[in-house]
């Protein structure tokens, strides 16, 4: 029989605090904001689901089973607008970022908690727009929106997609900002920098590039928008611009961008491998400088993007060697990663699954990045499926198992109860065997030389597409899995303790879930994160 | 393995020069990502067994994989052996990119005009297709490539190279085929509703039947040819002389032009090429030679894409060299005359003019 520690189950906590729709759509909680991100990036990841659905049906046969090539254009849009913008971008910072900050820096709340909520609604207003789009017939500019297409020909809804997008990047900046000041100010007595959890400084870096980075790209849409609209010449060169100016400016923004989606991924497996090998992590300061440094040259490489552009030869030289360097502190922190392993006290738990799980990809995402920024290889693999299969790895393989890692380890500091863990398991398996049978032969697809964004394709590429599209559908029946038995959990779960893991962490030595102003007494901290002693009481195994 | 092993390859045909090239550097990088997967790989799933507990955690405190102070001769380990081993991957990527970049200055000159969704190429001599490049094996192709209206890029897996086609600027691309047969046209840029329509055919052929395949060409005479019917359309010569030593001080005489160095007023001076032609045409005032007055009028909008390459193909007819070398990107004449030249196109000597009507 299990037994709650005795108060949790009482006690008033952030979520029953108060009651009604009010109290959540006009919350200050930094945890309940979360709350309501949580349930909005879900919503938008399903969409976004649905519409990669749609493209593997599509890419079943050569001559496209589903639709003309015109809608086909449409969906992959809508699947990289709602997946990079309204999921991968905001999905860990604004849910878990936003919930464990706070209580891991042993504070009440963010410094600006009505800030917070404004940039909720505003994530809800570019959303909506968005949405608006899809409903009234979408937008055909791929993701990327390169001119002179999307600001002279494409007869998609470009201005209402780019003011979506631009709506939403206010959201980040805000985040960002906010992330900033509490990290700074708003720490609890003792807690130095470098006592911080790994998870904080990955979420100060990703802060870092949300607030200089996304200004680049409102502005860039803007200027799209003025194009389209007014045909004030930017970009196109029957009104005088210059096309690739807009790859710039986009890349500018968009391939840091990669790196708000991954290095918060990157946090939450330094959490989960240290607390279940029992271990402080294998050179701390390594890991926290390298998310530092991935954030600084990650705004160097954006001209990687351009190589068969017409970019100079000496630029594309440049950008190749910084790419190369901003690959290396992400080899840094997988070997620290794997160190931190060695002699730790290992526990397969879900989450710690979901971490191994992301090394793995990630691993191979970023080696296959180092082909792209080879500038002779690139001329061959840019614009195939080569791009599609790496950049899935960075963004599936790794920000997404990241993700699922964090919420999964999370979950019962959230709500205060527990998942099935055989459930839970079973779905990290069936996640990572579908994601690798969707995207490996993706990789052998693009060195064959299919582009992307083709509606149709010469059959010597059927085999390769069909076994994608095996692999897509069993990806698909492993996220369905975690979304029934975690919402089964809220009711029926066993109840979590405050710290069923055994973590070191602030936000473990308050309730489950906590109360709303997180701790009753502001804690004082004394040693470094990570101080694993084995006096402390661990459930769960 | 499977069941259709035709349908199932890992690479593609090679057929270029550059092809194989590019194929070692591939295999370099596979086994060498390989390695590294498979060594992470094993160490997480290695610890993961031997150190499995399903209990509370007992720990001496020190388990660090260095033991004491070790820390830091890890680190810069694996720092420096993937940096070395990435400026290896960097060094050679660079070089293949720089062969890829540099077309052979004798290179075989043909036009590729990209349009929503087709494309459109002509032979000096006269010939044009759609949608098919017919060229000779062994030969080094020169393509001069621009859109009318998005980009697109001309992408041919089995040669290994690709380059972005822009509205507005002239990029180029460079192939040397060893292999008769057929091979396929991507365009690899994302360019609207057919994208995925705009493909097309190489055809590789011996020189003989080559020469035979352009000898039934078109009856319109060579590009040279058709671009000066189309410089006496649009009266060009009313002002422009293009013979030697006729200068009127009105306008400057194209004679001899083509990839000499031009003074401009107020501005850098620029090197005749492709790109400065079709901007003097389109937009005259950009760049006013030296000792003359703006009086040319824009001819945007009357000539198309296809016709300003004709028109560019007569000048250059005039002399006294072609085959401008290029420093940029495969692709990349840039519209901006006025970079300096780059190290390699000063190194590329001019080659005599092949004569337009030569065949």
């Amino acid at each position: 029989m299990i037994t709650a520690p005795p108060p949790v189950e009482v006690e008033k906590n952030y979520i029953n605090a108060e009651h009604g729709l009010k109290s959540w759509l006009l919350t200050q909680d930094h945890k309940l904001i979360a709350l309501l991100y949580l349930i909005s990036v879900t919503a938008f990841f399903f969409i976004g689901g649905l519409f990669a659905v749609f493209i593997r049906l599509q890419l079943a046969t050569p001559t496209g089973a589903m639709f003309d090539s015109n809608t086909y254009n449409k969906v992959f849009t809508m699947h990289g607008i709602i997946m990079v913008f309204f999921f991968l971008i905001p999905s860990i910072p604004a849910t878990l970022g936003n919930f464990l900050i706070p209580l891991m820096v042993g504070a009440k709340d963010l410094a600006f908690p009505r800030i917070n909520l404004l940039s909720w609604y505003i994530y809800i207003a570019g959303g909506l727009f968005t949405l608006w789009v899809l409903f009234n017939g979408g937008v055909d500019t791929g993701w990327t929106f390169y001119t002179p297409f999307s600001s002279s020909y494409s007869n998609g809804y470009v201005i209402a997609a780019g003011l979506g997008i631009f709506i939403n990047g206010f959201s980040s900046i805000l985040t960002g900002l906010n992330f900033i000041v509490t990290i700074h100010r708003m720490r609890a007595p003792g807690l130095t920098w470098f006592r911080l959890p790994l998870f904080v400084w990955a979420h100060y870096a990703t802060s870092v590039i949300m607030i200089l980075g996304t200004p680049v790209i409102a502005v860039t849409l803007f200027l799209l928008v003025l194009e389209r609209g007014l045909h004030i010449g930017f970009f196109d060169p029957a009104y005088g611009g210059d096309p690739v100016l807009f790859q710039h400016l986009f890349w500018f923004y968009s391939h840091p961008a990669v790196y708000i989606m991954i290095l918060p991924s990157m946090g939450v497996v330094s959490e989960v491998i240290s607390t279940f090998c029992s271990k402080k992590p294998f050179g701390y300061t390594f890991i926290a400088f390298s998310s530092v440094a991935i954030a600084v040259f990650g705004f160097l490489v954006w001209g990687h993007h351009l190589f068969v552009s017409s970019q100079s030869v000496y630029a594309g030289m440049v950008f190749s060697v910084l790419s190369y360097i901003v690959a290396i502190p992400s080899a840094i922190k997988v070997f620290n990663w794997t160190a931190t392993m060695y002699k730790g006290s290992v526990r397969l738990t879900t989450p710690m699954l979901y971490s191994l799980g992301f090394i793995g990809l990630f691993t191979i995402g970023g080696l296959t990045g180092l082909f792209l920024a080879c500038l002779g290889m690139d001329v061959h693999l840019t614009d195939t499926y080569f791009v599609i299969a790496h950049f899935h790895y960075v963004m599936v393989g790794g920000a997404i198992m990241g993700y699922l890692a964090g919420v999964h380890f999370w979950w019962p500091k959230m709500f205060g109860r527990m998942y099935p863990e055989g459930w839970s398991k079973l779905s990290a398996v069936i996640i990572f065997v579908g994601f690798n049978l969707t995207f490996f032969p993706q990789f052998i697809l693009g060195y064959m030389g299919m582009p992307r964004r083709y509606a149709a394709y010469p059959a010597e590429f059927q085999v390769l597409n069909v076994l994608s599209s095996a692999g897509a559908s069993i990806l698909g029946l492993g996220y369905l899995i975690p979304f029934v038995y975690l919402i089964w959990s809220l009711k029926y779960g066993k109840p979590a303790g405050p710290n069923p893991w055994g973590a070191t962490g602030l936000e473990w030595q308050t309730a489950s879930p906590p109360p709303t102003e997180n701790f009753e007494i502001t804690p004082v901290v004394t040693t470094e994160a990570y101080e694993y002693s084995t006096e402390e009481v661990v459930h769960v195994g | 393995m499977f069941f259709t092993p035709k349908g199932l390859s890992f690479f593609p045909e090679s057929a270029s020069t550059i092809a194989s090239h590019v194929d070692a550097l591939y295999a370099f990088l596979v086994l060498t990502s390989a390695f590294f997967s498979l060594l992470i790989a094993f160490l997480v799933v290695f610890f993961a067994i031997k150190y499995r507990k399903r209990e509370a955690p007992q720990l001496p405190p020190d388990t660090n994989i260095a033991g004491h102070g070790g820390g830091l001769i890890l680190e810069i380990v694996w720092t420096v052996i993937p940096l070395g081993l990435s400026m290896i991957m960097f060094v050679w990527g660079a070089s293949i990119f720089f062969t890829e970049s540099r077309p052979p200055a004798d290179s075989m000159e043909i036009y590729v005009t990209g349009k929503q969704w087709m494309w459109k190429i002509q032979h000096m001599e006269g010939a044009r297709e759609i949608n098919e490049l017919h060229i000779p094996v062994n030969r080094d192709i020169r393509l001069t490539m621009t859109s009318e209206d998005v980009i697109h890029d001309f992408f041919v897996p089995a040669f290994r190279t690709k380059a972005d086609v822009l509205p507005g600027k002239y990029t180029t691309e460079w192939f040397r085929p060893t292999k008769v047969g057929q091979y396929h046209i991507f365009c690899a840029e994302y360019c609207g509703t057919k994208h995925s329509g705009m493909i097309g055919t190489v055809f590789v052929m011996d020189q003989n039947d080559y020469d035979a395949w352009l000898a039934a060409g078109s009856g319109e005479g060579s590009m040279a040819e058709q671009g000066q019917a189309l410089f006496n359309q649009l009266g060009c010569g009313n002002c422009h002389p293009s013979v030697v030593n006729n200068n009127n001080g009105r306008c400057p005489n194209l004679h001899g032009l083509f990839g000499t160095t031009v003074d401009i007023k107020d501005q850098p001076s620029v090197r005749a090429d492709e790109s400065y032609i079709r901007e003097s045409i389109l937009y005259p005032d950009a760049k006013i030679v030296a000792g003359y007055e703006n009086i040319m009028p824009t001819f945007k909008g009357l000539i198309s894409e296809e016709g300003l390459l004709k028109l560019v193909e007569y000048i250059k007819s005039l002399g006294p060299t072609s085959g401008t070398p290029t420093g940029a990107a495969p692709g990349a004449v840039q519209t901006t005359g006025s970079e300096p030249q780059t190290p390699q196109q000063r190194r590329m000597s001019p080659q005599a003019v092949q004569p337009p009507t030569a065949r």
